[in-house]
């Protein structure tokens, strides 16, 4: 069963004057353990295909079923409870929490899922572990360079065991180095745990550490190869 | 997600503010503050009235000589003699007195030995006691033999002995000179301090008001009559009552004015009550004004603490927070913030209240519901005003929130 399945995806904004077509009937399947770049320049519809398959926003048309559940039936409330126990959501700026180190960052998405205290603290220490950040476990985000905020993003996207992590361009902000080490991470996750990644990016060498990669353009699927064959353009 | 772990949350989010949360609170903490100070002031101001009527006597009415014209200038009550002893003892036979005391008051130079003090000399009837609910330390009262006799005795004033005899030697036996008459002193009143006029109510020697009259002014007519009604219901009938009975003792006509006037403390007591009321709504208004200008206060920082978290807020719905979660968390840092704030100015109007009480020397009156209606009143304000912030944030669009800069 894949873990995200669309058929005939369409997304129109409606902004007052005039009506925008973001995606055109998308037809799209991720399988478990698979490892997905989109491509495309800005406006072509992947960000918007992104949130939709994040749960974040719903389809004008078309069908989406996650692991089999066809969402448009779906609650927001049990949306919110896919997100929180399912997903795990890596953005271009990080979106840590100020103030609040990085252990606590890492438990925000175990508050959500209602796991207890004690088991909360055991987990984000494992998830910090995984990205092998146990040494800044109680330092604040702006303790941290870029790529160890960014990994500690990681890890609070994996404390639930979600079956798919989507990033947002999480190498937009980052160094070479950094962006190399982020996406190692991507790379072990998905080898070593299984987890399905469905990636955002317009960075060619980025969307070079997928397996699979599907470009857009004006809010159509361009092409959808594996990475061997892909033509980097 | 439980209650507690969104308490938490909402604790945490709170602390790492403190400062603007501190700074939040304190229209709340002033708000809750005023109404505990003022419920306190105005509970204290009226137990003192009432203390200090009560202590001027049981069921009292003071009846007074009207006023006089002399030479086209009128005096005011008091200034007629128009009040006799014989006055008292018919009024003490009417229904519902349960006792009269003539007062005859003379300022008098009081010596003894090698000590003198000027106080005032008040002629009054045995039953003087009763009628002002004032017993003796030591000795005893004169009866009314010393009435009839007119003996030379004197029941003292706590100031009047610790002026005349300052060795701390017991006055009883001693014999005082009054404007140079000798008197006995017998006894001793216990301390009263200070009326609600301000005066001095022990710095007063107390004389049968017959020798008064013989001894030290001549006169036969009296300054006062108090009356003490036997129930406090019966004060307005006892009023009535002695009105016109002085109005036939005085052979005064339907058309013609009283040449005295009686006054009922308890008028006086209702009067000051009803002032201290009307002050008590006066200030809670205030107090009031100022809890809702405190819960605005909340309001506008939980409005600008939603839209500068609206990063935050985007990604808690991402990670997992139902909108009801987000609601409950802003909701409950409005509530945490205007309940702390109540608490701390309950704390504070506690301290207020005693510091009131130990200036003003009133009773220290502090209502428990008082507090606790101002503790449900500031959280309710913090529901109140929270609601539209905490709304506001749980219908957050999360992909916009997420971009918000």
């Amino acid at each position: 069963m894949p873990v995200v399945r669309v058929e005939g995806l369409t997304k129109i904004y409606d902004l007052g004057e005039q009506k925008v077509l973001a995606l055109d009937h998308i037809d799209l399947s991720l399988m478990p353990g698979e490892f997905v770049a989109v491509m495309g320049p800005s406006g072509s519809g992947k960000s918007t295909l992104m949130h939709l398959v994040g749960l974040l926003d719903r389809p004008t048309e078309g069908r989406y079923f996650f692991e089999g559940r066809d969402i448009v039936e779906l609650s927001s409330d049990e949306l919110a409870d896919i997100r929180s126990r399912r997903l795990g959501f890596v953005f271009q700026s990080y979106n840590l929490l100020a103030r609040t180190n990085a252990i606590e960052n890492v438990e925000l998405p175990m508050i959500y899922a209602g796991v207890p205290d004690a088991e909360r603290r055991k987990r984000a220490l494992e998830a910090l572990d995984a990205v092998n950040l146990t040494h800044v476990a109680h330092h604040h985000p702006n303790q941290l360079s870029g790529g160890q905020q960014q990994r500690v993003a990681i890890a609070r996207s994996l404390v639930n065991n979600p079956s798919l992590i989507l990033a947002d361009e999480p190498t937009g902000a980052l160094d070479t180095k950094s962006s190399q080490d982020v996406m190692q991470l991507f790379r072990e996750l998905n080898e070593q745990r299984g987890i399905t990644i469905f990636l955002v990016t317009h960075e060619p060498d980025v969307a070079a550490n997928a397996k699979r990669i599907v470009t857009f353009r004006d809010g159509h699927i361009l092409s959808d190869v594996p990475v061997e064959k892909a033509v980097v353009s | 997600m439980n209650f507690m772990a969104i308490l938490k949350v909402a604790g945490r989010s709170l602390f790492r503010n403190r400062i603007r949360s501190l700074l939040t609170m304190l229209g709340i903490i002033i708000g809750v503050a005023a109404v505990i100070v003022t419920v306190s002031i105005g509970a204290g101001a009226r137990v003192s009235v009432q203390q200090q009527i009560s202590g001027l006597g049981s069921n009292l009415l003071i009846i007074v000589p009207g006023s006089v014209t002399q030479g086209g200038a009128r005096t005011g009550f008091g200034g007629a003699s128009t009040l006799t002893p014989d006055d008292g003892l018919a009024l003490a036979k009417e229904p519902h007195v349960a006792a009269v005391s003539p007062q005859v008051n003379v300022r008098a130079q009081v010596i003894s030995g090698g000590n003198n003090w000027q106080t005032q000399v008040s002629g009054v009837s045995p039953s003087y006691t009763f009628i002002r609910a004032w017993s003796l330390s030591s000795g005893s009262f004169f009866t009314d033999t010393d009435i009839a006799a007119s003996t030379k005795v004197a029941v003292l004033g706590q100031t009047v002995v610790n002026n005349l005899f300052p060795d701390g030697s017991s006055p009883l036996g001693k014999t005082i000179l009054i404007r140079n008459v000798p008197f006995t002193v017998i006894g001793v009143l216990v301390a009263r301090g200070q009326s609600a006029a301000g005066q001095d109510q022990d710095d007063t020697v107390l004389i049968p008001f017959s020798s008064a009259l013989q001894r030290l002014t001549g006169a036969t007519t009296v300054g006062t009559l108090l009356v003490s009604a036997d129930v406090s219901e019966n004060i307005a009938l006892v009023q009535t009552e002695a009105t016109s009975l002085l109005e036939r003792r005085h052979r005064i006509a339907a058309n013609q004015p009283d040449d005295f006037n009686v006054r009922n403390l308890q008028d006086i007591a209702n009067a000051a009550s009803a002032t201290a009321t009307v002050m008590e709504y006066l200030l809670a208004g205030v107090a009031a004004v100022s809890l809702v200008v405190g819960g605005i206060g909340i309001m506008n920082i939980m409005l600008v603490s939603v839209t500068e978290r609206t990063r935050e807020i985007g990604l808690r719905i991402a990670v997992g927070a139902r909108g009801m979660t987000i609601l409950m968390q802003f909701l409950i840092e409005a509530v945490l913030l205007s309940a702390v704030g109540g608490l701390i100015g309950i704390a504070f109007g506690g301290l207020g209240s005693i510091a009131v009480a130990a200036v003003s020397q009133w009773p220290l009156l502090v209502p428990p519901e008082a507090m606790a209606l101002a503790f449900a009143v500031s959280a309710l304000t913090g529901i109140f005003f929270g609601y539209y912030p905490a709304s506001k944030a749980a219908r957050m669009n999360p992909i916009e929130a997420l971009r918000f800069e």
